[in-house]
């Protein structure tokens, strides 16, 4: 024998040679891992195999992440969201509060980026008329006005983040020379009257009062995205201690937050929540109603994230590994923050993306209906209450494109959320 | 299956008395009370009232008392079938409800029937040709039915409507016929302008319902009987709606306990943007003018259509799987 085996086979082998026997099924780890390694880990190799084995879950959830190309799209748009959330001002063209009374109903000014085949940013002027039968000032979009537009332009002072103080905002109107400015401000006179010209950039057009919906729908962002985060924070933070003290202990604690949990989801949220918010003060601030709403939102909705964690809880309770731990000597808080916990994140984090969605169109509906924020508070649902009427719909149409925002965020975070729940289940194929 | 039922009755004054205290904390919650909300429109309108005749209109209507003591005398009422006046309709509340009830229900039920005859065979021609043209069309589908609020949905069809059509599509009755007595012409226009918030109202449930029934197919298609069916000979739709049909349904039933309550008072959003007359509407300037006796009342309906829909799903269980009959 040139070389000598081992006559014995190791521990590991014979434990599995005896489960084998025992359960009649074939255990075969290794397949099984090198088939995900084969799916999962970058390109071949025997040193990227190596990381993943060696790879914590959370690198794990993230390489299957990756592979879910919407998700990764929609995680893309929400980082976009955020950062529009973070500095409205330095994406609004006009400050959102800012009225003009002869400036308002005007139409969507799209952005043309090329004149005459040169790179060279405009929009077309907004002309308005005054309707002799309503006396109202009509705008239309007319082509032969253009107005320059700049990127990175000033315009209104403000402080970015609250601390730098600037001017500087993404897009704004091209300064231009007094003359034309001149000419321009004192518009024309036709045959059918006299004519205004609208010195303004209307990216979204303007609204009853003549605010700037582009300036007011950033704003209203930070407002709306925020809401859903705070909610959701909020009822994180009760499911995952009323969830986890309810699977952990379980026994009558168990019994009375289950009891709870039921009575809470078989009330009728819609028309609880109205009743809540109409019974909110009208006097209070727009910081103050801006909790209560948050609060009022979370007071029914920990119910399901409670479950989900309570139901993660009881399951990993039975776990080998968690018994391991316990057999080994672990302390309790050792064994849910160090065992646990890390196990259970991705699942939360998933199920914590999903809720903030139903918070946003919860607080839109909300403020729509009148009993959610109220004015001068922007956020999505105070845009849309707006269009609320079909008068101010015909007119305006333009009115509905805060919907669209709303569509394309609930969307975003919908998908991100599948997309992380089906990366945080190690059992998906 | 009788005692399962029984126990879930038993327990329904129960959840009752919870959820009617709940109302009341609720409509109570509010600082002031109807009189002020009146004395001030009074004020706004130029008029005013001396102390006495506040102090009598507070007695009259029991708003000097301590609040369980005016609880008490709420729940007594209602138990006698009388659900009190509208302080701001100067109405019966039964009376002012009634018809609007009735219509909730009508579109209610409707979305709800629409929903399932959609729903049940969108998702099992999707789990059965999984990854086809209509799987994937569903799957976008229910992301963007999902995605978008009711209401708004609401407002753009009523946009189309009127840019396209010219067509004011809002209400239940054409001008004529509001305030008609029932008459088969009057049931006729009801039917005429009933279908909008039906369809507005399904859209949105038939996605996620659909998707329901779609993964629990998928999860009972692979198994071991399925197998043997086909084996044997079987047709092949055939055997999908005689057995794995059957099975994956159940989780589909459990959904009506929170499907129909949803469907009642999510209705309340898109019945406000289309102006319809049920009580959702009636439930918002209830709540705007502090008319706290027809917000209990409004808030003790939704309770109660919640409930009911609750029974409904847990004795449909009952009956169709005999693992939850067994359990109890």
């Amino acid at each position: 024998m040139a070389e000598p085996q081992d006559p014995q086979p190791s521990f590991g082998q014979r434990l599995l040679d005896n489960m084998q026997t025992a359960s009649g099924v074939s255990y075969q780890p290794m397949v099984r891992v090198d088939e995900e390694t084969a799916a999962l880990a970058p390109v071949g190799g025997t040193q990227d195999a190596e990381a993943f084995y060696v790879a914590p879950n959370w690198k794990l959830v993230w390489w299957r992440f990756k592979k879910h190309r919407l998700a990764m799209i929609s995680g893309v748009v929400m980082i976009f969201m955020v950062i529009i959330a973070l500095v409205p001002d330095f994406f609004a063209t006009q400050n959102p509060h800012t009225t003009d009374a002869l400036e308002s109903f005007i139409p969507v000014q799209r952005i043309h980026f090329f004149d005459e085949r040169r790179l060279s940013p405009f929009v077309y002027g907004a002309v308005g008329q005054r309707n002799p039968k309503s006396l109202r000032v009509e705008w239309v979009i007319d082509e032969s006005v253009k107005i320059p537009v700049r990127f990175l332009a000033p315009g209104y002072p403000y402080k970015l983040l609250g601390v730098i103080p600037t001017n500087i905002h993404l897009v704004g109107v091209a300064p231009t020379d007094e003359q034309t400015a001149a000419k321009q401000a004192a518009g024309s006179s036709t045959a059918a009257g006299p004519q205004r010209i609208s010195q303004g950039l209307h990216l979204l057009g303007t609204d009853r009062l003549g605010r700037d919906q582009w300036s007011r729908l950033m704003f209203g962002t930070r407002v709306s995205l925020s809401i859903g985060l705070v909610a959701v924070a909020v009822s994180t933070i009760l499911g995952i201690f009323l969830g986890g003290i309810s699977g952990y202990f379980g026994g009558a604690i168990d019994m009375i937050v289950q009891r709870t949990i039921e009575i809470l989801q078989s009330l009728p949220a819609i028309p609880i929540w109205l009743a809540l918010s109409a019974a909110l003060p009208r006097t209070w601030s727009v910081e103050q109603t801006y909790f209560a709403i948050t609060i009022i939102l979370a007071l029914l909705a920990w119910t399901t994230l409670a479950r989900e964690i309570r139901g993660r809880f009881l399951t990993l309770r039975d776990e080998d590994f968690i018994i391991a731990a316990k057999l080994s000597g672990c302390s309790q808080p050792r064994v849910i923050f160090r065992h646990m916990a890390p196990t259970m994140s991705s699942h939360i984090i998933a199920a914590v993306t999903l809720a903030i969605p139903v918070m946003i169109i919860n607080e839109t509906f909300l403020s729509f209906l009148g009993l959610g924020l109220r004015p001068p508070a922007i956020s999505w649902g105070v845009l849309l209450q707006e269009a609320q009427n079909l008068q101010s719909i015909a007119l305006a149409p333009w009115l509905l494109l805060p919907g669209l925002l709303v569509i394309i965020t609930v969307l975003a975070l919908n998908i991100l959320g599948d997309g992380l729940r089906d990366a945080a289940d190690p059992y998906t194929s | 299956m009788i005692q399962h039922i029984i126990k879930r009755l038993l327990l329904l004054p129960v959840l009752l008395f919870i959820f009617s205290v709940f109302a009341f904390v609720i409509i109570q919650a509010p600082p002031g009370d109807f009189v002020t909300s009146y004395i001030a429109e009074l004020a706004s309108s130029g008029s005013s009232m001396d102390q006495v005749q506040i102090d009598a209109l507070r007695e009259q209507y029991g708003l000097d008392q301590p609040i369980y003591a005016q609880y008490g005398k709420w729940m007594g009422r209602i138990l006698r079938g009388d659900l009190g006046v509208s302080l701001d309709w100067q109405k019966p509340i039964g009376e002012l409800i009634g018809e609007r009830l009735v219509l909730t229900l009508i579109i209610g039920l409707m979305t709800f029937f629409l929903s399932w005859m959609l729903a049940v065979p969108i998702g099992v021609i999707s789990a059965v040709k999984k990854y086809s043209a209509l799987d994937y069309g569903l799957t976008v589908f229910n992301y963007i039915g999902v995605a978008t609020p009711s209401f708004l949905v609401a407002l753009i069809a009523m946009w189309l409507a009127f840019s396209w059509f010219g067509v004011s599509v809002t209400g239940l009755f054409s001008p004529e016929f509001i305030d008609a007595p029932w008459s088969m012409a009057r049931v006729g226009d009801l039917l005429k302008h009933l279908w909008l918030p039906v369809l507005i109202l399904t859209l949105s449930g038939t996605a996620r319902l659909a998707r329901i029934m779609r993964a629990n197919l998928l999860d009972e298609l692979n198994k071991p009987y399925v197998e043997m069916a086909r084996a044997k000979g079987m047709s092949e739709w055939k055997l999908i709606i005689k057995y794995p049909v059957r099975v994956a349904i159940n989780p589909l039933v459990s959904t009506i306990g929170w499907f129909l309550p949803l469907i009642f008072s999510g209705s309340l959003v898109v019945a406000t943007v289309l102006s319809l007359p049920t009580i959702g509407p009636m439930f918002l300037r209830s709540l705007t003018n502090q008319d706290m006796f027809l917000a209990g009342a409004i808030v003790l309906i939704y309770c109660l259509l919640a409930i009911i829909g609750t029974l409904i799903s847990d004795i449909l269980l009952a009956w169709l799987d005999p693992r939850i009959r067994m359990e109890s």
